[in-house]
């Protein structure tokens, strides 16, 4: 079985993101940027599945433009066996990204698509599911814990309250929470080995998908700040301001 | 124009958070409901605003696959579907967008009008308003930003619905509920929070839950905690976690990372307790208290 990891290149989440001045965006440029940290748990899952003997491949695919091949090369080191760049400089949504990965599943046939549950950048949480709906395939969303047995996967989901479990038919999507599993470093040799895997480009033009947003970024505004408070020095002081000033308590 | 609102009960009761996506939806027009499963139908009827009730008893388990599904036969007659930015919410309603190649807008905090919504992007740290051409608008709501309706006061008719033909893709297999008599997270008036200073799983119990139970409190935990074994994920306040926005928020032994201040930076007060005197989260507390937790938490319980 094949495993396809869709992955998305972000600011790095040690980063504090910064608001543009001119209220476009949030600024990307000279900032450090990453693999999204979901993405890395599911790519983990889909390395697992492979040294478990139930994969024989793992494809990572990213959407963007030429410098997006970092996120691959980083997949690769630690390692993915191939990766796919759909190249674009447009700004791609939920929607568009989903279409996209939908042609590169047909072309692909995976048995397994294993992405983040949300990218840290626009937490739109979307994508996993828009892409198993528009394959027709069922979805395990959150997932704290895989398992593949008998043609069926069982997938633990992290839900308010608690986890429920589900069992899918194969091909399905898989979407990675925090818990699934924590992934492993590349290390030195695996980086220096990535650099002869196969990188393949496609242009997404080639794709026949419209990329057109259907929802326009009209702004994007600093939140309101917090103001800090005062120090208390003991409990009772804290209690007694809860009680009078807050009243909270 | 008429919205549709997914709802969810739990215990016989309408979910607080899907009170508050009625209440998003009531700015748009007349709204609908439409209920999964066998359970609250009654609540559900007596929630008010509503124009009528449409029950899928067949759909105990609210799996995506045949909710969305059933949503997308429902959704020409709607100008706005909404749901809680809830694990349900946030599993059926993207891959209803899928279905109908719309562009989903998730955890909605403010609606600027019926095409204009305003939502928080980078963990919180910043605010996008941002513009949907979809002629059905898909949408998250976060329930800390809109104040639910009511339980009680309306009468709405119920239609019952059948649920789409099972293709066997998706099966529920089981729910494994964490127990607890707490209040939960999202709804708790008073929320204590620890982080990893707490050391260990067993101060979790013997420093927090005297507080809490004090002060009717629901328990969180900060990631680094979450990650540590300390506390299971469900109790995570943050970006990656649940957004919580209390009366009070009591933030114990966590530092005050990026990620967790998104989850919990709209509660009303704040006090910090933490060793470190430099804690960004002494610059979001409305009340800050620098020492050690294993001694003051023991005496804020004695004095509260």
């Amino acid at each position: 079985m094949k495993v396809l990891v869709p992955v998305k290149r972000v600011v790095d989440y040690n980063i504090k993101p910064r608001v543009a001045a001119d209220g476009s965006g949030v600024e990307t440029q000279g900032v450090k940027m990453s693999m999204n940290p979901f993405d890395e748990i599911a790519l983990e899952e889909a390395l697992r599945l492979r040294e478990k003997g139930q994969a024989d491949e793992v494809v990572a695919v990213t959407i963007g433009a030429q410098v997006a091949q970092d996120v691959l090369r980083t997949a690769m080191a630690m390692g993915a066996d191939r990766a796919i760049l759909i190249q674009t400089d447009a700004e791609v949504e939920p929607r568009a990204v989903s279409s996209l990965l939908k042609a590169v599943v047909e072309k692909e046939q995976p048995g397994l698509v294993s992405m983040g549950k949300q990218a840290i950048d626009d937490d739109m949480n979307a994508t996993g599911q828009m892409l198993a709906a528009r394959l027709g395939w069922p979805q395990g969303t959150f997932a704290s814990k895989v398992e593949i047995a008998d043609g069926r996967v069982e997938v633990a989901r992290e839900v308010d309250g608690g986890t429920e479990t589900v069992s899918l038919s194969l091909p399905a999507v898989i979407t990675a929470d925090l818990r699934l599993n924590e992934p492993r470093y590349a290390s030195l040799p695996n980086i220096m080995k990535a650099r002869k895997k196969p990188l393949e480009t496609i242009e997404a033009g080639s794709l026949g998908v419209d990329l057109t947003p259907h929802l326009k970024i009209v702004s994007v505004a600093e939140p309101p700040e917090r103001k800090a408070g005062v120090i208390v020095e003991t409990v009772e002081e804290l209690v007694e301001k809860l009680k009078t000033e807050a009243k909270v308590i | 124009m008429t919205a549709l609102v997914l709802i969810e009960a739990e215990n016989g009761r309408i979910r607080q958070g899907s009170r508050s996506a009625v209440a998003a939806a009531s700015r748009f027009g007349d709204v609908d409901a439409l209920l999964l499963g066998k359970a609250g139908t009654e609540a559900a009827s007596k929630l008010p605003g509503i124009r009528k009730v449409l029950h899928v008893p067949a759909l105990d388990h609210a799996l995506a696959e045949p909710a969305a599904a059933l949503l997308a036969s429902l959704a020409e007659s709607y100008s706005h579907i909404l749901s809680a930015a809830s694990s349900t919410g946030k599993n059926i309603l993207p891959r209803l967008a899928g279905l109908l190649d719309a562009q989903p807008i998730s955890d909605v905090v403010a609606i600027k009008d019926d095409a204009t919504f305003v939502r928080p992007i980078y963990a919180g740290n910043a605010l996008a308003t941002v513009q949907s051409s979809d002629s059905i608008k898909i949408m998250t709501v976060r329930s800390s930003s809109f104040d639910p309706v009511e339980e009680e006061g309306g009468s709405a008719p119920i239609d019952v619905l059948d649920a789409p033909a099972d293709d066997g893709k998706s099966s529920f297999v089981k729910l494994e509920q964490s127990q607890s008599d707490r209040p939960e997270l999202e709804v708790a008036r008073v929320v204590i929070s620890g982080g990893k200073g707490l050391k260990d799983a067993s101060n979790f119990h013997t420093l927090l839950e005297p507080v809490a139970d004090k002060l009717g409190a629901a328990i969180g935990a900060s990631r680094a905690a979450v990650d540590s074994g300390f506390a299971p994920n469900e109790m995570q306040v943050g970006q990656t976690g649940k957004v919580v926005a209390p009366e009070l928020y009591i933030a114990t032994g966590l530092s005050g990372a990026i990620q967790h201040l998104a989850g919990m930076k709209d509660s009303r007060v704040i006090v910090a307790i933490n060793i470190d005197p430099e804690a960004p989260i002494f610059k979001v507390a409305d009340y800050g208290m620098v020492g050690d937790l294993f001694e003051l938490l023991p005496a804020l319980e004695k004095a509260l």
